[in-house]
């Protein structure tokens, strides 16, 4: 590399050079590398409210018999707990923060296809969480109907389930629009010579996942709205004494919800195939079949929904089809485990706080898929069935990984976002603490389902007491990794960031640490015979 | 480099697309009135998806693109009939 190309004369993305400056410069910037920190503040305050309300459940169950408050007000938090982890921290999530600030780069764009729409899309955003977050506080007070919004209950409660709804409804928006946003660009925008099966693979899940934003919310967006129609209309969708159908919500509501799952994970394993080549430092193993697995997941887990509804009264035959087919969508999210595994194997591993997260991410991805096939068995399912059993299988999903997928991330990217390096002993000590953590307060939650404690209750028998104590130590730990983690990432300023502190491969490790404002002085190109993960 | 064409479509066409969807909404109402039991919904699904493929094609210059953008209407569609599906495989067999 000549002189003149590491000289980089551009300023910063974090530099304000147009109209405004400070917050406002943030506010009206339509770059898509602050469009992710945005989001990323946004997601950290909304996790840390959710993380609060999980703790101040827990303390109610410490004993059983009421404590602190009564079940309606149990009721009402874990309502909202759900709606602000889910709709706000997990679903927008990885594709939300790292896809908008590294995406581009990653396939040599100076910025998503259509910016303002990105921004419009950040809008829309913060308005749907405010609305959901107003719901706690307007009217006849917060919803208690679980994040589900399952009917005919939705639909009879005096609670202020229509603001919720709404809330939801508006983050769906910001959904598709980002969704819509990420397949044009990756369509339009890729390098010269980048073709499809050359574009890294945090891309490749990117794309996946956006064609799921894209046909799954509307369905859940028209399913909110019949909820709002029939309590204010009181046309009878949904409620059997209006004339409706209460399984049909429960369709409705999965046939998005259930790919939800896959919005937020498919991101997920996207960052976890960066990590591990860099930080073994060896070409990832079956690129083909990690791409393609990523389609094949979104595609299948389109058809998995019912899996949900075993004991709603479903007929025995979609309740068998439905089951084979939760099966068949196993197979992809195995390769994709396979190939990471085989990836490490006679690697170079350097053991780096993103790598030990990545580790993380699959162990407790694998915990999380296993149950998920016991729970998608007709048999099993019956007798664990809204228990404990599937609190702690969808947290193993969803906190151990998307939760763990996005630590690593911060972790990996984090010198590229703010030109700077952080303190690896304080991160490897966050490690420790989330993951000692997670699993002390999820774990057993496994072994009271199968005892048989039910999920959402505000009250318990006391042979599951040190079930729900050992739960609680757990998430004090859990709170603590995590208080370590913003210490060390934004607590004080680190040594400068070389521009390829993990030795990667992929676009964003060939531009300054923190990048110029068009990511690329001179526009990158893939040659003929290169590949995204070589590491000779 | 790709390039693209500029379709300017007369005013005219739309002028018949308008009425075309005016029609086809007149059409629907009017079958209501009849008494056609089950194949009720049907006929007003069959109504729907021919206004659906006039905006489609017409509107939304479906068929002045290329080939890709047809793919992944296709492939839309094909989703949407195997959702349906589905959902039918509770309610046809319960």
């Amino acid at each position: 590399m000549t002189e003149e190309k590491t000289h980089h004369p551009e300023p910063s993305y974090l530099v304000d050079t147009g109209k405004y400056k400070g917050l406002m410069a943030w506010l009206t910037s339509t770059d898509h590398k602050r469009i992710g920190l945005m989001y990323m503040y946004a997601m950290m305050v909304f996790f840390a409210v959710g993380v609060l309300l999980g703790m101040i459940m827990r303390i109610e169950l410490f004993f059983p018999g009421q404590q602190f408050y009564g079940p309606q007000m149990y009721n009402g938090i874990f309502t909202i707990h759900g709606i602000i982890m889910i709709f706000t921290v997990v679903i927008p999530g990885l594709a939300a923060v790292f896809g908008n600030f590294s995406m581009p780069i990653m396939i040599g764009a100076k910025d998503v296809a259509f910016p303002r729409l990105n921004l419009f899309s950040f809008y829309l955003y913060v308005l749907g969480a405010a609305i959901a977050l107003a719901s706690q506080f307007m009217g006849n007070g917060p919803p208690d109907t679980g994040w589900t919004f399952y009917a005919p209950y939705s639909i009879q409660t005096h609670t202020n389930v229509v603001a919720a709804v709404f809330g939801a409804f508006v983050l769906g928006f910001s959904s598709i629009l980002t969704g819509l946003n990420f397949i044009v660009t990756m369509h339009r925008m890729r390098a010269p010579g980048m073709t499809f099966f050359k574009m890294p693979l945090f891309p490749w899940s990117l794309y996946a996942t956006a064609w799921i934003q894209v046909l799954a919310t509307p369905i859940v967006g028209i399913t909110l709205l019949m909820i709002i129609a029939e309590r204010w209309l009181r046309i009878g969708f949904f409620d059997p004494s209006l004339g409706g159908d209460p399984v049909l919500y429960q369709h409705l509501f999965w046939i998005y919800s259930h790919p939800a799952v896959y919005i937020m994970i498919l991101p997920a394993m996207g960052v976890i195939t960066e990590i591990i080549p860099t930080f073994s430092q060896k070409k990832v193993f079956g690129y083909r079949a990690i791409a393609i697995s990523s389609l094949a997941i979104a595609l299948v887990g389109y058809f998995v929904w019912a899996h949900h509804m075993y004991t709603s009264g479903m007929s025995a035959t979609a309740r068998w089809i439905f089951s084979l087919l939760t099966f068949l969508v196993a197979v992809p999210s195995a390769i994709k485990v396979f190939n990471w595994v085989a990836t490490m194997y006679k690697g170079s591993i350097s053991v780096k706080p993103p790598f030990l997260f990545a580790l993380g991410f699959i162990f407790l991805f694998m915990i999380g898929g296993m149950t998920g096939l016991s729970l998608g068995a007709l048999a099993t399912n019956i007798h664990v069935h809204d228990t404990a059993y599937v609190v702690a299988h969808f947290h193993y999903i969803v906190f151990g990984g998307v939760g763990f997928a996005f630590f690593a991330a911060i972790y990996y990217w984090y010198p590229k976002m703010y030109g700077r390096m952080y303190n690896f002993k304080m991160a490897n000590w966050s490690f420790v603490f989330l993951f000692s953590g997670f699993n002390l307060l999820y774990f057993p939650q496994f072994i009271i389902g199968i005892m048989g404690m039910p999920r959402r209750y505000f009250d318990y028998l006391p042979q599951f007491t040190f079930g729900h104590q050992l739960s609680f130590f757990g998430g004090v730990l859990l709170v603590i990794g995590f208080v370590i983690m913003l210490i060390t990432l934004f607590s004080k300023k680190g040594a400068k960031a070389p521009d390829n502190p993990w030795g990667g491969r992929t676009f964003e490790w060939r531009i300054p640490s923190p990048p110029p404002l068009e990511n690329f002085d001179i526009m990158p190109e893939m040659g003929e015979n290169e590949q995204p993960y070589d590491y000779k | 480099m790709h390039t693209e064409t500029v379709h300017i479509t007369p005013y005219r066409a739309h002028a018949w697309v308008l009425i075309a969807l005016l029609a086809l909404t007149f059409v629907t109402i009017t079958v209501t009135w009849i008494d056609l039991s089950a194949l009720t919904v049907a006929i007003a699904l069959l109504i729907a998806s021919v206004k659906a493929y006039i905006v489609l094609t017409n509107f939304m210059h479906l068929k002045f693109e290329s080939s890709l953008f047809r793919v992944f209407v296709g492939m839309v569609l094909a989703i949407y009939v195997l959702v349906i599906l589905f959902t039918l495989s509770d309610y046809l067999f319960r």
